[in-house]
This record gives structure tokens, C-alpha cells and sequence, in this order.
């Protein structure tokens, strides 16, 4: 079944480059703006072997990971304390319906404004949009916390601490996990508009320039590289939440008696 | 050992008041089997949460060795009902018997072997660097009761512990908890809805009535030391006393006041 879902992917990938590749060349769509397959990957080549792409890569990279970190840090640790202090959700929770929805983007002129196109302004973008993510994610994993475990901690004897390092934390790491992978994707997203739009260093301001060089094949190719990066880090992510999450009902397997 | 006083417990919210307590006054000795019955809904659980430190009481008090319990006291252990929301999904099953411990400022050498003790006591030896989804609901019961057991616990506190295994497992179960209780010497409170378990284990039965919940009557258990789940169910005193115990729970359905006393029906 696994091996034919393989062979089944990998001839829809194949039909899919293929039209890519005889759409332009029969002239269906012009030639100039939609480059063939072939085009775009001797592009890609080019690409590889040049240094400065590297360095782009490296600078979305950082951009990425950095953020992607603070946002996790802060919105686990908001979220905890959130929900471990008495009141303080309900008082907080019509600022954060308020806050999330505001999109990220939209802080580009601030973020231009207070960091003109260095890190700190990808970063800003970043962090706002995935803390959001993590944040929520743990709100609801923390209200997950089963009653009778917790009264079992309470009954040994566990205090705050103690209940919220081996029962709440564990019980909100699934959550935490689906709250970090999404971050990750929108991370992605963030650092490359952020680099497109206000000119940041990295793959986001090398895709702007080969716009703007009519450098159309070359375009695609760096487009294709962060579609590649997503998927990539979507793979990460769900690795490593299989890996810390192997007691958890939705990653193990058959239970055996 | 234990003396519960007055015990009154009120739940108010969204403008309804329940009382589900009205007024227990019972004690427990050191060393007794006490198992505790009463007809379905009458506060059984209420009583033992409040009598854990779980839940504050809203009249009377509950002391433990003299001492009033205002939360969980450390000489005290709590086996719930249900285990598999009790035991910790994320931890092995070593590792669910040793948390407890690690509160406790006990040395590792001291940690291992009480977890030791306390798993080959249930006859989980093997089943240490397993998690316990992986074994069966006895089994996983059996876990959380070696878990109570390595708190080395004075009083041990069990709530219906064995109302959702199947009635083999119940057996064993049963026999598990007299054994250990003549081995260890623990103190052990042992709420149930099953009349013959309650008969079967305790050293003496307390029969609630219906919420409002009081005590209906108190019955010394005089059946042998020694009990065996082919013997002792079918021995004549136990069906006399299942019977009385029966008809006293029947009573206190039907709100029937009966006068509470400490002889056992006579022979």
C-alpha cells in the first residue's frame, strides 16, 4: 500500500513537470513568462554552483530559525503562564482575539520604520506571526490536562512545579508540537515576504532582483527552492514529533497486551 | 488512625447547591480493613477526595493521626478508579511508580529499590521499562497500586479501584489487596458499590445512606482471617452478612432511617 502511494506520487510529480515542460514549448502560454521545465532547472544549476545563492539561503535561514525560536520560546512561555496564573486567560483573552488576526504584513511599514531592511525587521515579522500559532496551540493543550492525573500529582504531593513539568507540559506537548510545525510554515513565509518586500537580505530580495532583471527562469528557480525549503522543514517537524511524542495515542502503533 | 468528624460537603454553582455530605462521623484504626458501601451517587467519592486532602470540606474535619488533613498528607496514598487516566501515559511504568519518591528527597539507590519492591510485591517485576498503555486494565491497576505502595504509606486510600476490570481480574485483585494489607500493615479504606467485595475484603463495612449522605449503619465483618474467593463466598456467614448489608443499602435508597450500631446480625 506505502510502496504504491510512492510509485503513485512520484508519476503525479512526473505528469506535473511534464505539462510544465510541453505547455511553453507548444505555446500555450508565452514562452518569456512561463519558462519550460528544462530552463528552470538548468536555472537552478546555476544557481547551485553560485555563492551568493548559498549566502541568501543562509540569510533566510537565520532569518527563519531565529525567529521561529523566539516565537516558540515566548509563546510557550506565555502560554503556560497564562493558564497557570487564575484569571489571567479570561482577562487576556480578548486582547490576544484582537492581536492574532492582525496580519503580519501588515506591520511592514513599522518594521521598516523601526529596523530599516536589517535582521531585527524580518525577525519582527516572524516572530509575530508564528507566536500566535505556538500561543494558541498551547492554550488549549494546557486546558487538556486530565482531572484525575492532575489530582493523582496533587494527591503524591507534587507542587506547582512539579505538576507543571510532568503532567501539564507533557500533556500540552502534542499541541506544542502541532503549534511549532504550523509556526514553522509560516515562519517560511514571513522571512522570504519579509525579504521580497522590504529587501532584507536572502532568497525573498534574490527573487525581487531576478524579477526585476528579467531574469525570469532564474526567478522560478528560487521560487522552486522555497517551495522545497517548506517542504523540507514539514518533514523536520514531523520527525522529530515522532520521535518525542512515541507514547502519545496518535503516533503509536498497536497496543499489545 | 483516621477520624472523620462532622464531614459536611455543600457544591455550590450556578445557582444550585447540592449537598452531597451531609453530616459523617466515622474513624478508622490503625491496621484495619475498613471498605466503605453505599447506594450509587451518595458522596463515596466526595467523602474520600475530602478525606485525601483533594477537596476542602465545607463542615467538620478529618483527622489523620490526630492531625487535622488540609491537603494531601504525605503518610497517605490514593489509588482512583480510573487508572488509565491516573498513570501517566508519557512515563514508563518504573518511572510512574518512582515521581511520587522524587518528592519525597529520597536517594536514588532508596528510589530504585522501593520501586523494585513495590512492582515485585504486585507481581509487575518484568513490566518496569514498559509504558502502560501496553499492558492490560488489571495490569494497569496493579501499576498504580505499586505505585501507592512505594510512597510507603500509613493510610492507603482506594476509590472503587476495581469497578472497570473484568470480574477475574477483580478476583485476583481482591486478593492482591488483603495480601498485601496482612503483609505491609497499611491502614486501608476501601470505597466500593459492590456489597460482596466489600464483605469479602473488609475487617468491618460502613454502609452510607443516599445523599445527603450519613452513616447508615457500621458492621464488624466476622468471617476468618483467611479468606478465599471459593470458600468464603460461599460460606453461610457471608451470605447472612452480604444479605444484611443488602438490605441495609435497600433501606437507605428508600430513606429509611435504621439505627446505627456496631453489633453484626446475630447468628
Amino acid at each position: 500500500m506505502k510502496g504504491l502511494n510512492v510509485v503513485l506520487g512520484g508519476a503525479g510529480l512526473a505528469v506535473f513537470l511534464a505539462l510544465g515542460e510541453a505547455v511553453p514549448r507548444l505555446g500555450l502560454v508565452k514562452e518569456a513568462y512561463f519558462p519550460p521545465t528544462s530552463r528552470i532547472a538548468d536555472a537552478l544549476g546555476d544557481e547551485v554552483a553560485d555563492s551568493a545563492f548559498w549566502t541568501a539561503l543562509g540569510d533566510t535561514l537565520t532569518g527563519w530559525a531565529l525567529g521561529l525560536i523566539l516565537a516558540s520560546c515566548a509563546g510557550i512561555v506565555a502560554g503556560v503562564v497564562i493558564s497557570v496564573v487564575p484569571y489571567l486567560r479570561e482577562a487576556t483573552a480578548s486582547t490576544v482575539e484582537f492581536l492574532r488576526p492582525i496580519p503580519s504584513v501588515a506591520l511592514i511599514p513599522l518594521a521598516v520604520l523601526l529596523y530599516g531592511t536589517e535582521l531585527r525587521s524580518v525577525l519582527l515579522l516572524v516572530v509575530y506571526a508564528s507566536f500566535w500559532q505556538v500561543l494558541i496551540q498551547v492554550l488549549y493543550g494546557v486546558q487538556d490536562v486530565d482531572p484525575v492525573a492532575d489530582e493523582t500529582a496533587r494527591s503524591y504531593g507534587l507542587g506547582t512545579w512539579a505538576r507543571i513539568r510532568h503532567v501539564l507540559w507533557p500533556t500540552a506537548l502534542p499541541y506544542v508540537m502541532t503549534g511549532v510545525r504550523l509556526a514553522a510554515a509560516v515562519a517560511l513565509i514571513l522571512a522570504v515576504t519579509a525579504e521580497l518586500v522590504i529587501g532584507a537580505p536572502g532568497l525573498g530580495a534574490r527573487i525581487a532582483i531576478a524579477q526585476n532583471s528579467q531574469a525570469v527562469p532564474e526567478m522560478y528557480a528560487l521560487i522552486v527552492v522555497t517551495g522545497l525549503l517548506g517542504l523540507l522543514i514539514n518533514v523536520g517537524a514531523r520527525t522529530v514529533e515522532r520521535r518525542a511524542l512515541a507514547w502519545h495515542q496518535s503516533v503509536r502503533g498497536e497496543v499489545m497486551v | 488512625m483516621l477520624d472523620v468528624r462532622g464531614l459536611k460537603k455543600v457544591y455550590e454553582g450556578s445557582g444550585r447547591r447540592v449537598e452531597a455530605v451531609r453530616d459523617l462521623t466515622f474513624t478508622v484504626d490503625a491496621g484495619e480493613l475498613v471498605c466503605l458501601v453505599g447506594p450509587s451517587g451518595c458522596g463515596k467519592t466526595t467523602l474520600l477526595k475530602c478525606m485525601g486532602g483533594l477537596l476542602a470540606p465545607t463542615g467538620g474535619e478529618v483527622l489523620l493521626e490526630g492531625r487535622k488533613v488540609t491537603g494531601p498528607p504525605p503518610g497517605m496514598s490514593f489509588v482512583f478508579q480510573e487508572y488509565g487516566r491516573s498513570l501517566f501515559p508519557w512515563m514508563r511504568v518504573g518511572e510512574n511508580v518512582e515521581l511520587p519518591l522524587r518528592q519525597k528527597n529520597l536517594d536514588k539507590a532508596r528510589r530504585r529499590e522501593l520501586v523494585r519492591d513495590a512492582l515485585e510485591s504486585v507481581g509487575l517485576s518484568d513490566a518496569t521499562s514498559a509504558y502502560p498503555w501496553q499492558l492490560s486494565g488489571g495490569m494497569q491497576q496493579r501499576v498504580a497500586i505499586a505505585r501507592a505502595l512505594a510512597y510507603e504509606p500509613r493510610v492507603l486510600l482506594m476509590d472503587e479501584p476495581f469497578a472497570a476490570v473484568d470480574a477475574q481480574t477483580r478476583a485476583d485483585l481482591e486478593d492482591l489487596v488483603r495480601r498485601l494489607w496482612r503483609e505491609r500493615g497499611i491502614t486501608i479504606l476501601f470505597v466500593t458499590h459492590d456489597i460482596d467485595e466489600a464483605v469479602y475484603l473488609g475487617e468491618r463495612v460502613v454502609v452510607l445512606s443516599a445523599s445527603p449522605t450519613v452513616v447508615q449503619e457500621q458492621l464488624k465483618v466476622d468471617l476468618p482471617d483467611e479468606r478465599d474467593q471459593l470458600r468464603t463466598r460461599v460460606a453461610p456467614r457471608f451470605a447472612e452478612l452480604r444479605t444484611h448489608v443488602y438490605e441495609q443499602i435497600q433501606a437507605a435508597k428508600r430513606g429509611v432511617s435504621v439505627t446505627k450500631s456496631d453489633t453484626p446480625p446475630p447468628h
